[in-house]
Order: C-alpha cells, then sequence, then structure tokens
C-alpha cells in the first residue's frame, strides 16, 4: 500500500475508509413524483376509513360466518386437490413428452394442446354438462375389453367432481411444460453419471434429474398454486359453493354485494399470503447444493437487522 | 463361461473386437481391437477428435457401436446374440453390466443435490441393494482414501475441482467394479489440481484396479501403464509398453502428437 504514494502524496486529511458515508444524490423530479404518490396512498387510505359504502362493520359481521368458512374450505380442497392431481398429471405428460416413442409423446402433445388452448371457463362448462355428452359412464378397457364399473353421470359427476376434473385437467397441461422444462434444464451429465453407476432410468428420474429439475420446477409452481386458488372462483359459474359464490349467495339475498365481495377478496388475500411464505421455504429447502451458501430467511434477516442496529446505537461497545 | 486366459496366465477383464462406430457420415471408430488384462492399465492417447473418449464410452454402452463387439469378462456388453444379430440388452440386464464398469467423468458429474456421502452411498443402496451401515462404513473408507473424510456432508459445489473428482472416483469405487473407465478425468481441472487426482489413480493402480484411462497426462501413462494405445482416425496407430509407445515411437502420428505435448 506504501508503495505508489511516491508521485502522489497521500492528503493527510482523508478520514478512515469506515467513517464515509456514501452521498446519493436525488433529482428533484423523484420528489415530484414522491410527493404525488403519497397523496394518492393518503387519498386512498382515507376513502378506506370514510366511505361509508364499504360497510366495515358487515365486511367484520360476515368474515368468520359459518357460510363463508366453508366457502373458503371448499375453495382450499379445490386447490389443493386440482393442484396435486395436476401435478400428477404434469409429471407424468412431461416425461412421456420426453420419451423417444412417438405414440406417447404426440399423445401428450395434443393433450397440452387441447387443455391450453381453450378457455379454462369454458372446460369448468362443459365438465359440468358432462352428462348431456356422456349419459353413462364406464370404467373398463377402452374399445375391447370389459366393462368394470359403470354409472350415471348425473350421479358420479357431480358439480365437485366436475369442478375438480375441469382445473385438475387444466392445471395438468401448464405443469407439464413447467416439469418438462425443469428437466430439460437437468445436465446430460447427470442421466450419464447415474447409468454409469448402473441405476435404471426409473431410478435416475427419481433420484437424479426430477429432485434437480425441482429447482426449476418449484417457483412457476407456486406462481400455478396461487393462480389455481384464484381460477377456483370460476366454478362459481357452475353454482359450486366455494368462496366467492358462498358470498354471491349471502349478497343476492341481503344486497350487500361490496362487503361480501371485500369478505373474499380479504380471504384470497390471507391464503395467497400464507402459500408465498410456504413458497419461499420451499425454494430454499430445493436450493441445497445449488448455491454456496441459501439466502438468509426472514427471520435470520430480522436478527440481523436488529443486531446492526443495537451495534450502531452504542458504537463504542460494538467496536 | 468360458476362460480367458492370456499368455501371463491373467485373466482377460476387457476384449474390444472389431469395433466401429459413425456419426451420421463421420466415422469415429474404424474397427478398434483391444485388451485389458486383470489388474492392467491401460491408457489411451491421441489427439482431440481421434475417438479415444467414444472408444471409452462404448466400453459400458453409454455409447451404441455400429458393428464388433466389447466383451466383459467374456461377456457381451449391451448387447445380445440373437442368431445372427445382436439385440440391446434389456434395461435391468444393462444397468445390472454397467453397475460392473465404474466410470469417472471429465466434468465429475457428481449429484449436486447430495452430500458428498451421499453420492457416494447412492448406488450401493439403491441398485445393489446392500445394507446402508455396511456401505457407510465402505464410503467412509473410500473417502478416507481419496483424503476427503472430513468433507463428507459437503455438498460437491464447495469443493474444489480436485476434491470433486477424487469424489468421484470414491463413488465409482463404492460399487466394487470389475473395471474402471476413466475419461479425461483431469482435463477440466486447474493445473495445481491434476497432482491430486493423479495421486489417487496410482494409488488404485498399485492396489491392481483394471484400468482404461483416456487421458493426456503423458507423465502419467509412462509411469503407471502396462500398455498404452495411440489412437489418431478412428485407428489404433500404436500401441505396447509405454516405454517403447512414448520413449520410441515408431509411427509418423505418433512422433507428431508426442512433440506437441511433451
Amino acid at each position: 500500500m506504501s508503495a505508489p504514494t511516491r508521485n502522489r502524496p497521500e492528503p493527510a486529511t482523508l478520514p478512515p475508509p469506515d467513517s464515509v458515508r456514501a452521498a446519493h444524490r436525488t433529482h428533484p423530479g423523484w420528489w415530484v413524483l414522491v410527493v404525488f404518490v403519497m397523496l394518492c396512498v393518503l387519498a386512498l387510505v382515507r376513502m378506506l376509513f370514510t366511505n361509508p359504502n364499504l360497510q366495515w362493520d358487515v365486511v367484520a359481521a360476515w368474515f368468520f360466518s359459518k357460510s363463508i368458512l366453508l366457502g373458503l374450505m371448499r375453495t382450499l380442497q379445490l386447490t389443493v386437490l386440482s393442484m396435486l392431481i395436476g401435478i400428477a398429471l404434469g409429471v407424468l405428460t412431461a416425461v412421456m413428452r420426453l420419451s423417444p416413442i412417438p405414440i406417447l409423446s404426440s399423445v401428450a402433445w395434443f393433450y397440452i394442446w387441447f387443455f391450453r388452448g381453450t378457455p379454462l371457463l369454458v372446460q369448468l362448462i362443459f365438465w359440468y354438462n358432462m352428462a348431456a355428452l356422456f349419459p353413462t359412464i364406464q370404467i373398463g378397457i377402452p374399445l375391447t375389453g370389459p366393462t368394470f364399473w359403470s354409472g350415471d353421470a348425473n350421479v358420479v359427476v357431480t358439480p365437485f367432481v366436475a369442478a375438480l376434473l375441469g382445473l385438475a385437467l387444466n392445471e395438468g397441461a401448464y405443469m407439464s411444460e413447467i416439469v418438462r422444462g425443469g428437466i430439460l434444464s437437468v445436465d446430460h451429465g447427470q442421466n450419464e453419471a447415474a447409468s454409469a453407476l448402473g441405476m435404471r432410468s426409473s431410478r435416475a428420474m427419481r433420484r437424479v434429474i426430477l429432485p434437480q429439475a425441482m429447482r426449476v420446477i418449484v417457483p412457476p409452481t407456486g406462481n400455478q398454486v396461487i393462480s389455481m386458488l384464484k381460477a377456483s372462483a370460476l366454478v362459481s359459474v357452475t353454482s359450486m359453493p366455494e368462496l366467492l359464490y358462498s358470498a354471491q349467495i349471502i349478497y343476492n339475498r341481503t344486497f350487500q354485494t361490496i362487503p361480501l365481495l371485500i369478505v373474499a377478496s380479504l380471504w384470497y388475500l390471507i391464503v395467497t399470503t400464507i402459500l408465498s411464505i410456504g413458497q419461499y421455504y420451499v425454494e430454499r429447502h430445493y436450493a441445497r447444493g445449488g448455491r454456496r451458501s441459501l439466502p438468509p430467511t426472514p427471520v435470520e434477516k430480522f436478527r440481523r437487522r436488529l443486531n446492526s442496529l443495537r451495534s450502531r446505537m452504542s458504537p463504542k461497545e460494538a467496536r | 463361461m468360458t476362460e480367458h486366459i492370456e499368455d501371463s496366465g491373467r485373466p482377460v477383464v476387457l476384449r474390444v473386437t472389431g469395433l466401429k462406430k459413425r456419426f451420421g457420415s463421420l466415422e469415429v471408430l474404424r474397427g478398434v481391437n483391444l485388451t485389458v488384462l486383470q489388474g492392467e492399465v491401460m491408457c489411451i492417447l491421441g489427439p482431440s477428435g481421434s475417438g479415444k473418449s467414444t472408444l471409452l464410452r462404448t466400453m459400458n454402452h453409454l455409447e451404441e457401436v455400429d458393428s464388433g463387439r466389447v466383451e466383459l469378462d467374456g461377456e457381451l456388453v449391451g448387447y445380445k446374440q440373437r442368431g445372427s444379430r445382436y439385440v440391446t440388452l434389456p434395461e435391468k440386464q444393462l444397468a445390472a453390466q454397467r453397475a460392473r464398469i465404474g466410470m469417472v467423468f471429465q466434468n465429475f458429474n457428481l449429484f449436486p443435490h447430495m452430500t458428498v456421502l451421499q453420492n457416494v452411498m447412492e448406488s450401493p443402496i439403491g441398485v445393489l441393494r446392500r445394507p446402508s451401515r455396511e456401505v457407510k462404513e465402505t464410503a467412509m473408507g473410500l473417502l478416507d482414501r481419496v483424503g476427503l473424510a472430513d468433507w463428507s456432508h459437503a455438498y460437491p459445489r464447495t469443493l474444489s475441482g480436485g476434491q470433486q473428482q477424487r469424489v468421484a472416483i470414491a463413488r465409482a469405487l463404492a460399487m466394487k467394479p470389475r473395471l474402471m473407465l476413466f475419461d479425461e478425468p483431469t482435463s477440466a481441472l486447474d493445473p495445481e489440481l491434476v497432482g491430486e487426482v493423479l495421486d489417487v489413480m496410482k494409488g488404485l493402480a498399485a492396489d491392481g484396479l483394471t484400468m482404461v484411462v483416456v487421458t493426456h497426462e503423458i507423465g502419467f501413462a509412462r509411469e503407471v501403464a502396462d500398455n498404452v494405445l495411440f489412437m489418431d482416425g478412428g485407428y489404433v496407430v500404436e500401441r505396447g509398453h509405454p516405454d517403447d509407445v512414448l520413449g520410441n515411437p515408431q509411427e509418423r502420428r505418433t512422433k507428431a502428437f508426442l512433440s506437441k505435448v511433451l
């Protein structure tokens, strides 16, 4: 450090680097924008408190009512079940699409093409009216074999089953592409190493490829869960009493439309918030071995900030 | 099974006969023959594109062949003979054959989502179905042998290239292979890390492990190999004891190659 000072003598007054604070110079235009945004936020907050049409007392009264909570349960049930079926379908069709057998890969392609290419709302109404297309449902070997079981479509395909089928089949098509992208993101050398160690391809997929693909699959899947939660509101058109339809039933009777929509929206927000937190930790789990050190959890971040604050308050003690 | 005994009295582990392989219009292997005896180390040298890596990869059927045969202990690798035709083996049997052949890759190919110890234990437990306590003991012994016992709970990406390659060697050894294949094991390493990997390999050779090594490390070949194969353009151009092939090459192409790399 002392060598290059021959030509350029260091000013003796320069403070030690620790105490230098970098100064940000802010363009005046930013201040105008800040003031404008602040005014908008204030207006919004004031509206929330003062607008009588919001009827917060009504919101509070219905928030934990039995029919709303039942609707919420139904929404959660639909989301979880259709997500699980969708993920299973997605993995299956992704593996089919990547298989070297042309029939399997084209069937998977067709499935994705169809269910991504038509609106979810149309699919839901379609499943709801399935009895008009297939009056009886049979389970057996297609075209040739015996029938193991058959039943009346109106009895089997209840509104819940119709909603589940619609959401899950649609979700499967999207998950398929997500899973396929994840599998393709894993280095080919991993497959070779697994084969060279004597693993069969099914085992290599389960133990080596999919766990690594998860790092790519999980973030968009988290998004899918959140969209699914909200997409399940579409089911209300088939008079399935999920969260939104439960709210609608009430406001059709009481005409308290806005407060009940607020009740439903708040519940959706609460659940998506919980889901986002869950997603963060799942992502962390699958980041193992990916980075040299894992990012801190919010709790760790909070603790660190608290510590640095404490040391700033009493600098002498900290030094 | 017929016994395959050469002059030296040692059994033949690997025999390659008339091996040909093409990628599209490019002939990569144009009829390769070789024999590896038990406990022998064979080094395959040659310029890039000479077909040496492809040859190595046909030995555990990572690469299909167009004609010719690869035999491990007298058993056809990757195919079974049906009349005059070869039919690819069912996956189960192919996997069982590969389990007997260890392989170390240029890019290590460790499983990044598993710790070092899990990498080594995965296949002995999952494929060979050996009890996990016994496997763990063997695995720790092997990690100790490659000098990484203290790193057993680290994830591969936190290790240096040399350390990762030593884990990869331990992982392959954990399967107790009959034959070890090394595909340019030091080519992806920083120069100062090459030595630690070669030292481990020298130790294995001294213990009598049968090895086929594709490498650019002429010094290693000279010191460790029982047999050196020099390849160019899909042919074996020259073969023999390292002192002859490397010390006193007869073929023009061998001389040209050695003059470039030495």
